[in-house]
């Protein structure tokens, strides 16, 4: 693991001493997180969202256990529940906004993790392992919060429930009996939701776990950085503390502000009203709609109005799911060998162009299904998966790239005494 | 290998995007659309201003107190406050002694303690506000098949619900001869619009009409005890208020408490900002990298 200028554990302190003899757990975090991990002395702060999103899933941890200790996962209380937490718990209402809008910051911060890595091509050689795991953490925290939602058991909740289990319907032949057997039922009632609380509890401590895997393989090529070029020697790097402990907890002191706004000032803006009505299978909501950060999928599932061969619907259902599983052909898929956006000319057009397409697809998930919303929403559905599986590969092959600085300590200081030398040393490195 | 196939799936699915866009977009282009009096004349609650908005915002706890008043006469005929217990009263400024007798005032399920047969009894303060159908049948039957919801969480359950609390309470309006703020008249844009009977025209109302007819008709329908005029809009943003402190009631420490962790957050970022500063003083490049 790591470089070989990184610095040793040498424990002073002789309980220190002592207890790495016996367990070596201090070094373990020296040299994970410490001042034995070198880190690119060049990442800015959209490499702060790793961190970031670390702590996010501790605070949903955290908030989440305390919370399950007063909730009744039983479809006749929950909702009662839900409120007696918000009323009669001390602090009730605190851990539950908390734990509410934590979820979204921490899909807000897992976007941002994830666009920083379409930009600087972190999916890419040597880091294929590390972003193939981002990728199920990612798949692993929709479906967290997906059955999260539905605990309060208001009448969102329900529908939601209601319209993504039947979704698995539009398969064709074993669809009902599978949704049946998602379910417990016909509907979402009781049997649902107490398994939903069940894997809701569960699989946070799986992210937990794929998050352990995703640092573990980070650590051995180390992060990118936004010129894209390999750290190649000591000046290129710093010890990630101090260094990057300062600079995350600076990042995370401004997370903390905006969410606490978002917690104390605004806690149901993110959310939706109806949430508040108690769960009613005989009265539908006008609009049905997930959580915002389902947005762009919910959009792509519902582009798909015309039956060409298979069903609209079932349509809508393979392109959302392909939406997020092609990404893990990502790292195949882009054949550029130069990582960063900042040397790829093209490809940076067309990155800009995704995000603008993204936007898109977040707004208009949210929209209600009519015209002209759903026509946008085709169009922007036909540019993403243009982008990724068609436009990615193309670029990639045609592309001219930028000349790439020699290293990390060029583009940082403007010069690097070892590119003076040229061939030989590039030789010897 | 692998980047042709995915090209192929790739226009695949853009293709079918594309031709549900085709198929779309020519159905729209050629289908008439025809303006629903919904769509016309649905307004949008009206702005009021509270003691308890923005970051500082707190109760006018005899605000509510006459909020209280006009839920307790009006509204508690048909609306039940199922999530609030008497106790919670206290926040409203009222005493102990005062909260015992409030909660006195309103009958509650009990038991008889000789038979053991179901009966009412004068509420505590540790029991809830009592539901007023004992099913969904009985509310139905008692209000030309509509259920008066529930209002403990009425202005969290609706968009700008406060807003939309007093507006609807103030909207009522004869369909025949309403005009909108444009000067547009219902009856004349829409002919075939009716309010059927037993329904109330409220242009606040999603769609325009609704059940429940308008609870506060008269100013004067409540006498405060503060001495407060009671206009039907004085009731009206008395009451919108009152059930704003149900669906939230804590919201006051909320926003106090938020403003002691943004204070201290504040502080602790800037001193992050300093240090982080300070330990990459030696690191940074004197002119930019090319990031
Ligand atoms: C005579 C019975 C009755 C009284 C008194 C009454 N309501 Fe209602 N209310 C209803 C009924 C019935 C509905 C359901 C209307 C519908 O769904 O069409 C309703 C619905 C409502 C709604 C929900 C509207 C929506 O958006 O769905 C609100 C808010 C409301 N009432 C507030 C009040 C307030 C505040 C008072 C007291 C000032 C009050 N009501 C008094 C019968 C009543």
């Amino acid at each position: 693991m790591s470089f070989p200028w990184a610095n040793h554990y040498e424990p002073q302190n002789p309980l220190m001493k002592w207890v790495d003899e016996k367990l070596p757990l201090p070094r373990l975090v020296y040299n994970a997180v410490g001042a034995g991990y070198p880190v690119p002395r060049n990442l800015n702060y959209m490499y702060n969202f790793g961190v970031l999103a670390g702590f996010c899933l501790v605070l949903q941890i955290v908030t989440g256990v305390i919370l399950a200790m007063h909730y009744a996962p039983n479809a006749l209380v929950a909702f009662g529940s839900t409120e007696h937490i918000m009323r009669n718990v001390n602090w009730g209402w605190m851990l539950r906004y908390m734990h509410a809008n934590g979820a979204s910051f921490f899909f807000l911060v897992l976007y941002l993790h994830i666009f920083r890595g379409f930009y600087y091509g972190s999916y890419k050689a040597p880091r294929e392992m590390i972003w193939l795991l981002g990728v199920v953490i990612f798949l692993l925290c929709m479906a967290t919060a997906f059955m999260g939602y539905v605990l309060p058991w208001g009448q969102m909740s329900f529908w939601g429930a209601k319209v993504i289990t039947g979704l698995f319907g539009a398969i064709p032949l074993v669809g009902e009996p599978l949704q049946i057997w998602l379910l417990g039922g016909y509907a979402p009632d009781n049997a649902a939701l107490n398994r939903f609380f069940s894997l809701h509890f569960l699989l946070p401590f799986v992210i937990a776990g794929v998050v352990i895997l995703h640092i573990w393989a980070l650590h051995i090529p180390g992060s990118t950085n936004p010129t894209g070029v390999e750290v190649k020697k000591e000046s290129d790097t710093v010890p990630f503390h101090p260094y990057y402990t300062a600079k995350d907890g600076f990042g995370l002191g401004v997370f903390l502000i905006l969410y606490c706004l978002f917690v104390f000032f605004m806690p149901n803006a993110l959310g939706h009203p109806d949430n508040y009505i108690e769960a009613n299978p005989l009265s539908t909501p006008a609009l049905i709609v997930p959580e915002w950060y389902f947005y762009p999928f919910y959009a792509i599932l519902r582009a798909f109005t015309f039956d060409f061969i298979l069903t609209a619907q079932l349509w809508g259902v393979l392109a959302m799911f392909s939406a997020i599983l092609m990404w893990f052909f990502l790292p195949w898929l882009d054949r550029s060998p130069v990582r960063s956006a900042s040397y790829r000319p093209l490809y940076r057009i067309f990155f800009w162009v995704l995000m603008v397409d993204m936007a898109a697809l977040f707004y208009l998930g949210g929209a209600h299904a009519e015209e002209p919303y759903i026509m946008f929403s085709q169009l922007a559905t036909a540019y993403y998966f243009l982008h990724f599986l068609v436009i990615v590969p193309i670029v990639s092959s045609i592309e001219r790239p930028k000349p790439l600085p020699y290293s990390i300590t060029e583009a940082v200081l403007g010069k690097d005494d070892d590119a003076q030398l040229g061939a030989t040393v590039a030789a010897k490195a | 290998m692998i980047r042709l196939f995915a090209i192929l799936i790739g226009l695949v699915f853009s293709g079918v995007a594309l031709l549900s866009f085709g198929v779309g977009a020519y159905t729209f282009a050629t289908e008439e659309h025809e303006p629903t009096a919904e769509h016309e004349f649905h307004l949008a609650p009206k702005d009021v201003a509270y003691s308890f908005d923005g970051p500082f915002g707190k109760w006018d706890k005899v605000q509510l107190q006459r909020g209280y008043k006009v839920y307790k006469e009006v509204c508690a005929a048909c609306h039940s406050l199922k999530f609030v217990s008497f106790r919670d009263l206290a926040d409203l400024g009222y005493s102990e002694a005062q909260v015992k007798a409030l909660a006195a005032e309103w009958q509650v399920p009990g038991i008889d303690p000789d038979t053991g047969e179901a009966t009412l009894r004068p509420g505590l303060p540790t029991d809830r506000f009592p539901l007023v159908y004992p099913n969904d049948v009985a509310a139905r039957a008692a209000n030309n098949n509509a259920i008066p919801p529930d209002l403990s969480l009425m202005t969290k359950a609706r968009h700008d619900g406060t807003n939309y609390v007093h507006s609807l309470l103030i909207g009522y309006a004869d369909p025949a001869t309403y005009k909108n703020a444009e000067g547009k008249s219902l009856a004349q844009e829409f002919p075939e619009f009716s309010t059927p009977p037993g329904l109330n025209f409220n242009p606040y109302f999603a769609n325009l009409n609704l059940a429940m007819a308008a609870p506060i008709a008269a100013d004067g329908q409540v006498t405060y005890d503060d001495g407060t005029t009671a206009t039907v809009d004085q009731m009206a943003t008395d009451v919108a208020a009152f059930l704003t402190w149900t669906a939230e009631p804590k919201m006051q420490q909320r926003k106090q408490t938020g403003t002691w962790f943004i204070l201290f957050l504040l502080f602790a970022t800037t001193l992050a900002y300093f240090s982080y500063k300070n330990i990459w003083a030696g690191k940074k490049p004197k002119k930019g990298s090319s990031e």
